[in-house]
């Protein structure tokens, strides 16, 4: 008990000198003048947007991927007081002197940095040289698409780092496993895997490329580890259970607990409201809330309501009608009901308040005590401004000639009657309860007489309509689908018996009590749904390419000019190190494919080890590009050539495995070797020269004549911006 | 192979046995310990009672075709009008037989065959197949719905034999059979002039002799071999040649090549020139084989469609020019470009049409208020061009000049016949397309400014420097901003009457928005030349009739506020098809699966995975399985997943699709799912029996759970055949209806 003074304290510290230097190293490269320049560059106008957001705590919603990459962000923008007072509108935009550009670039450029000695780590772990575990770092070093990517306040440094650290610490596990299995450091390494992997698809979708991978590595080792029968059967339980928990378990709760804070953080209503459901938007304070605050809860007849569709595309809009009439002719000759128009309006609106009237009596106000509309009840919706009620009958739809038109009735007197009892549908009620609820209720509309169901075509009137949406009746309805579903938003039990008190009352803002909380689940659901289904049409860009333009490095991306000179930032790659890497991979592949043939015909080119150690760095390296790269040819989105670099990154790790083994295995003598060698080096130096020469278009420090920037136009396809005098 | 305990002496009996590739019952080929199951039956049969075994054999195998027959051309005739894709596929048999040229989105010969069955039973192709619910009348349908019948009815004794090559037990094939015979689903889709009968008939046939040709592993080379290899391919070839989906079969069969060369490959007693050998025999039925079937049927396709007709539109002008009837057919015009000549523009991206320009204005705060130009798909005097210098304005066309051709880089000005102006762009924002520049017509009689100036530009190069009329491909770049003249295909509002938009892109991507060729050509001081020697040759028309298709499938996309049938529904059937008819006067029939059978497949894949994934950890975990136990899982694993795999291949694709799809396309994996739920009770009843009790009573276990599911199968198809033989009366909301308490989902509408 007393050992420690029987004995001096003695602390040994083993210090790796080149990771240290490698470290030194990656992180001047990436912190060099870090706040030049001092404009927004390129993406950074994009992801500056939802830092204001977070600053602000202002709802929005965002769908290039979950919250946690946004709050990296922001939380650079935290620590160093941004106050998200600066207008992100165009790229090349001056700072203002309140944007802490320092510290909102920091973060990735750490991550940017620590990635280097993390390369030489992965290559050490899959128990290769020192000299190869070097050479991956150094080429990672000097990476010039990295660099710059690294430099700017963008995402894909983080997620490489933590791609990286997801790798390394299940080398870092799977080794521990030989020795000392539920040690310490094993639970320590295998709890981290998890980790890095739920940050990595917590901060793009694209993390889950590598996420795929890791539990497919863990997978198969976790097969090997039943097929051991000298472990016992609990034993075997207890691993597998072990994993379960660290890579499933954990990744998903750290994924709900980034949405938990960001919900948390975001709490303001904001300008992308209207995309979300009515409840969701109660949810949040100010905006809807506001309004909603106090409404009544239970819709009963006599209500004054506003109807949302609940599909909400093209635009999400309200129920409404106006004065004016279908036209009788339409251009194509068809025609009308020539009675008023109902249509989807996208703005807030006095014509949109409709009042839920019981159609055996003639009042149109709330009795007392107010009587409930139940799940199967028969309504008649009068719009309040016109008090005339909603009806459809067998006449072709003014834009969908399959479906009714629906209209506010007018009596003509031409025998043809009003129809306009609907039957009330809750979709969403629940097994104990079936009355009508604002906000929370999502109701259909059939029509009694034709079974129609009143829902949102998508189409825009043309100008008599003032372009508004269409409503028709659906007479084939097939299934649930959200444009022929509705939410009560705004309510209020209606108390005036004549229209123009009705009409003031109308005018004024809705009232009353009882607040309502959605749940974090629901919520989060909500979000995350949204965030999937939401597309941007918006498919064209001057710098998109496509992943086959990639790999050869046929494209680049101008991210910033300066304002006067011709100093430019691009994204751009060091060229030897991408053909090289490719090569790499297709020495990789056709070496493989080679062994294995003979290994089938029974002859074994490598020792047993080695050839565990080259399918182990090949399945986590060329996996790794395969993951990262491949899914990107099924993609509809837009593509540029960022979401190349992590796989570019696995490539890079590939690059000294190959070498490695070139050397150690195929070159037969030491002058094979020592030539091989010299070779290596050379090639090295051609980097390093291809990477200083590329310099300043990564750093952008430089301003360049037009003669010496059209000398770095090495492709026809590169695009580098040249001033014309 | 896991080690089988106690299975050598098995083993080394059932030696003698192995490699009949007949259907003999009791056969026992293959070279996993499945046989063994089966060795291990009590009483082995002696000579005698083997070939009453088989008479008994033959004979059920007759009876499941027979019932699947019966089934299927019951009441085949009803209802005598149009049901749903009748209307396509009906229409595209009748064009056959008229030869007249249209387009389709699948390959042909689904399409030819259903012509070729009308043709032979005497139809004349001259009903019109308008829309469903046409009466067909006099004419003559009963031939090409008998012909997709015969097909559709050949799937239950191909699943039957397949099932029972792959566990060698025939109440697991019988099971299959019943659950395909009474599956409401299936027999619909048989009945009517459709393409999935033929596929579904393919994939089947591929399946089969490829689990034939697999058992026949043991006689490499032999006749039987040969037979079912290339007859393998020969279905590959038309499972292909009906639909794209063909392409999951072909992917299924070449996986389990792979995975047999891998083995054979592995099998050191053979030698490299054996492994040469097979792997060349494989290349030969396989690969060529079904290459050259499926160009065939596109040669005949080609051939037989002589004559000009609506599919001519999707077409390059230079396609059209094979088709009689149209007018690029015979004839003759100049062939270079020359400046002075009168030209019309076309745009290759398809239903794009011409580069138009009429007397109307952009309207007011719509970019610049100069002439509208647009593309139009038809033809008009308002599509002709006259191309000029850049730089004169003299009249090219005057005898005294020397003519001048167009070439490759060349800086042109394109004045608009009619009106006499010029193609003009400008940094105004398009109409529509508001990152693109607005494209006008713009000066008088002519004379313009420095923004008329194109520079012409030809993509494919081989033909040199000059322009040629339809083959060429060009593009316009605009001299000042450097953008391509393109069409964004997005159609004008009314003041644009319709047309669609063309505007200068300034990103230089390649695409076909913005690729233009030549077609109509008038230039009087050069010779014309006849346009047969334009013609594209068999590959090229080929290779452009695929890349028409691939694009006419990924344009079936979906609209945003319709109801589309999703992936995961299908299974769970979710929701039918309406056949015919809507309201309670019509005749109704309704594709949906009988629901008992499809809810049962469901559940067994989910129980098949678990099983599946016990008995797998339990051999990796080296636990010593009873020889029993070892056949029965063998056969689980291997003929399972053999099945399995086919319905993960002709399912889980359609998630990444984005076009339109229907519930109909599930009904390959169906099929699939079916064989998996035979071979998976049938097992899971052996086992339970074995595991239960003592070996009479197992027997009645197992006997009595296989009966009862076929009855239970028997018994829901009676309650469900309405569906598809036709119902007449109130929709089974109504409570009235017989089909009242049928409705189980509420989606289900009939």
């Amino acid at each position: 008990m007393w050992g420690f003074l029987k004995r001096p304290v003695v602390v040994t510290a083993d210090i790796n000198l080149s990771l240290v230097a490698l470290t030194g190293m990656g992180l001047l490269s990436r912190l060099w003048r870090l706040t030049y320049p001092r404009a927004v560059v390129f993406d950074e106008v994009y992801y500056g947007q939802y830092i204001s957001f977070y600053m602000k705590q202002i709802f929005f919603l965002d769908d290039s991927g979950p919250p946690f990459g946004h709050m990296v962000l922001a939380l650079g923008g935290y620590l160093g007081g941004f106050d998200g007072n600066f207008l992100w509108n165009r790229i090349g935009a001056e700072y203002s002197s309140n944007v802490p550009v320092w510290s909102l670039r920091l973060l990735p450029a750490l991550a940017g940095a620590l990635s280097v000695p993390m390369a030489y780590q992965i290559v050490l772990e899959l128990h290769f040289s020192h000299c190869a575990a070097m050479g991956a770092a150094l080429l990672t070093l000097i990476e010039n698409a990295l660099i710059t990517q690294s430099r700017l306040m963008l995402l894909e440094s983080v997620l490489i780092f933590f791609n990286l650290l997801a790798v390394l610490s299940y080398l870092k596990f799977f080794n521990c496993q030989k020795h000392s299995p539920f040690s310490l450091s094993w639970w320590f390494w295998l709890t981290l895997t998890g980790v890095a992997c739920s940050c990595a698809v917590g901060i793009k979708y694209m993390g889950v490329f590598t996420y795929v991978l890791v539990l497919g590595v863990a997978a198969v080792h976790a097969w090997h580890l039943i097929g051991d029968q000298t472990l016992s059967n609990v034993c075997v339980f207890c691993h597998l259970l072990a994993r379960a928990v660290a890579l499933l378990v954990i990744p998903v709760v750290l994924y709900l607990l980034f949405f938990y804070v960001h919900l948390i953080l975001v709490f303001r209503s904001g300008p992308h409201d209207q995309i979300m459901s009515s409840a969701f938007q109660a949810s949040l304070e100010g905006g809807l809330a506001r309004i909603t605050q106090g409404q009544p809860l239970e819709v009963a007849f006599g209500s004054q309501v506003t109807l949302r569709n609940v599909f909400g595309k093209p635009v999400p809009c309200w129920l409404h009608s106006h004065q004016d009439t279908y036209p009788m002719i339409y251009e194509n000759g068809r025609g009308s009901s020539h009675q008023q128009q109902v249509t989807c309006y996208p703005f807030k609106d006095v014509n949109n308040w409709w009042i839920v009237k019981d159609p055996r009596r003639h009042q149109l106000v709330v009795s007392s005590p107010p009587r409930p509309v139940r799940h199967g009840d028969m309504v008649q919706l009068v719009h309040g401004m016109t008090t005339r009620s909603l009806n459809t009958h067998d006449v072709a739809a003014p834009l969908s000639p399959h479906s009714q038109e629906v209209s506010c009735y007018i009596d003509y007197n031409i025998s043809m009657p009003a129809q306009n009892l609907w039957r009330l549908e809750i979709v969403n009620r629940g097994s104990d309860t079936d009355v009508w609820k604002t906000i929370l209720s999502e109701v259909r509309f059939v029509h009694v007489n034709t079974s129609a169901v009143l829902k949102l075509s998508g189409a825009h009137l043309p100008d008599w309509g003032y372009r508004q949406l269409e409503i028709v009746g659906e007479k084939l309805s097939r299934g649930y689908h959200g444009s022929t579903v509705w939410n009560v938003e705004e309510h209020r039990y209606g108390a005036s018996q004549e229209q123009r008190e009705r009409e003031r009352e109308l005018h004024s803002p809705a009232q009353v009590d009882v607040t309502r909380n959605l749940s974090f689940m629901a919520r989060f659901s909500e979000l995350q749904w949204r965030m999937l289904a939401l597309r941007s049409d918006d498919s064209e860009h001057k710098y998109s390419s496509s992943p086959l333009e990639w790999v050869t490095l046929d494209t680049n991306i101008a991210y910033w000019l300066h304002p006067r000179t011709s100093a430019q930032i691009h994204l751009l790659g060091n060229i030897v190190i991408w053909v090289s890497g490719s090569l790499a991979l297709a020495i990789y592949a056709l070496l493989s494919l080679w062994y294995l043939l003979r290994r089938r015909r029974n002859v074994h080119d490598l020792p047993q080890d080695a050839w565990l150690r080259w399918v182990l760095a090949g399945a986590l390296c060329a996996g790794g590009w395969a993951v990262n790269y491949l899914p990107f040819f099924l993609m509809e989105k837009t593509l540029f050539l960022y979401h190349y670099l992590p796989a570019l990154t696995f490539q890079i790790l590939l690059l000294p495995v190959v070498l490695q083994h070139i050397s150690d295995h195929l070159c037969r003598s030491q002058l094979q070797r020592s030539v091989f060698s010299a070779l290596v080096v050379a090639w090295y130096s051609s980097a390093c020269h291809v990477s200083n020469t590329l310099r300043p278009l990564t750093y952008g420090d430089k301003s360049l004549s037009p003669h010496e920037l059209k000398a770095l136009r090495w492709k026809d396809s590169w695009d580098i911006l040249i001033r014309k005098h | 192979m896991p080690p089988a305990t106690g299975g050598g002496l098995a083993e080394s009996e059932l030696r003698p046995r192995r490699g009949r590739c007949g259907p003999q019952a009791a056969r026992a080929a293959g070279r996993d310990v499945a046989a063994e199951a089966v060795a291990r039956s009590p009483k082995r049969p002696a000579w005698g009672s083997r070939r009453f075994e088989a008479a008994g054999w033959w004979a059920l195998l007759a009876l499941v075709t027979l019932l699947s027959f019966a089934t299927r051309f019951h009441r085949l005739d009803e209802p005598p009008h149009i049901c749903w894709d009748e209307t396509h596929f009906g229409k595209m048999g009748s064009y056959y037989i008229n030869r007249t040229f249209f387009f389709d989105v699948h390959p042909p010969l689904g399409k030819m065959l259903i012509g070729l069955a009308g043709y032979l039973s005497g139809y004349d192709g001259t009903f019109l197949f308008q829309k469903p619910g046409d009466k067909y009348e006099h004419h003559s349908y009963m031939g090409m719905r008998g012909f997709c019948a015969f097909l559709g009815s050949w799937l239950v004794p191909f699943a039957y034999l397949t099932v029972l090559d792959l566990s060698k037990s025939l109440s697991a094939a019988l099971l299959t059979a019943a659950l395909l015979t009474f599956d409401t689903g299936c027999l619909t889709l048989s009945q009517y002039i459709l393409l999935d009968p033929i596929l579904m008939f393919f994939i089947m046939a591929a399946m089969l002799s490829m689990v034939k040709y697999n058992s026949c592993a043991d006689r490499p080379f032999s006749a039987p071999w040969w037979f079912w290899l290339s007859l393998t391919g020969v279905s590959l070839a038309g499972a292909l040649g009906v639909k794209f989906v063909g392409l999951f079969i072909i992917l299924q069969v070449g996986l389990n090549t792979i995975a047999d060369l891998w083995y054979l490959f592995g099998d050191l007693s053979l030698s490299l020139v054996t492994v040469g050998k097979h792997l060349t025999a494989r290349v030969l039925c396989l690969i060529v084989l079904p290459l050259a079937l499926y160009t065939a049927t596109f040669a005949v396709h080609f051939m037989v469609l002589s004559k000009s007709g609506p599919g001519d539109g999707f077409f390059s002008s230079a396609f059209q020019a094979r088709l009689s009837g149209n007018n690029l057919h015979n004839a003759s015009i100049p062939e270079h470009l020359a400046y002075g000549s009168v030209i019309t523009v076309k745009n290759l991206r398809m239903a794009i049409g011409y580069l138009h320009s009429h007397r109307h204005l952009y309207p007011e705060g719509i970019g610049a208020r100069q002439q509208q130009v647009t593309t139009y798909l038809h033809k008009d005097y308002n599509n002709l061009w006259i191309i000029k210098k850049h730089n004169t304005n003299s009249d090219p066309l005057d005898p005294s000049f020397p003519v001048e051709f167009v070439r490759h880089g060349d800086i042109i000005r394109l004045e608009h016949k009619e009106t006499s102006r010029n193609l003009h762009s400008h940094y105004h924002e398009a109409p529509m397309t508001r990152k693109h520049y607005q494209v006008t017509g713009y000066g008088i009689n002519g004379t313009g400014d420095s923004n008329d100036f194109w520079r012409i530009e030809v993509v494919n190069r081989k033909f040199g420097n000059r322009i040629k009329v339809l083959r060429s491909r060009i593009r316009f770049i605009h001299l000042v901003t450097g953008c391509v003249l393109g069409s964004s295909g997005k159609v004008l509002p009314k003041w644009g009457w319709e047309q669609l938009e063309v505007t200068c892109t300034p990103y230089l991507k390649e695409t076909l928005n913005s690729i233009w060729n030549v077609e109509d050509h008038i230039n009087p001081k050069l010779p014309n030349i006849s346009l047969d020697v334009l013609q594209p040759s068999f590959p090229e028309i080929l290779l452009e009739s695929h890349m028409v298709m691939i694009r006419g499938n990924s344009g079936l996309k979906p609209k945003d506020n319709e109801f589309t049938s999703k992936p995961w529904h299908w299974p769970i059937n979710y929701q039918g098809l309406r056949f015919s008819g809507v309201n309670d006067t019509d005749f109704r029939v309704y594709l949906l699966g009988n629901p008992v059978v499809w809810w049962l497949n469901l559940l067994s894949i989910a129980l098949y995975l678990l099983s599946g994934s016990i008995i797998a950890v339990a051999m990796q975990r080296g636990a010593r399985l009873p020889a029993e136990v070892a056949g029965l899982s063998q056969v689980l694993l291997r003929g399972g997943g053999q099945v399995l795999l086919g319905w993960t291949l002709h399912y889980f694709p359609f998630f990444l699709m984005g076009r339109v799809l229907y519930f109909h396309h599930y009904f390959p994996a169906m099929l699939f799912s079916s064989m998996l739920t035979g071979i998976l009770w049938d097992t899971l009843l052996r086992l339970c029996a074995w595991g239960l009790a003592s070996w009479p009573l197992a027997r009645g276990i197992h006997v009595a759970g296989i009966l009862s599911l076929l009855l239970g199968t028997a018994y829901s198809f009676y309650l469900f055949h309405p569906l598809a033989y036709g119902m007449v009366g109130p929709l089974a909301q109504d409570p009235q209806s017989p089909m009242a308490g049928l409705r189980w989902l509420d989606s289900w509408d009939f």
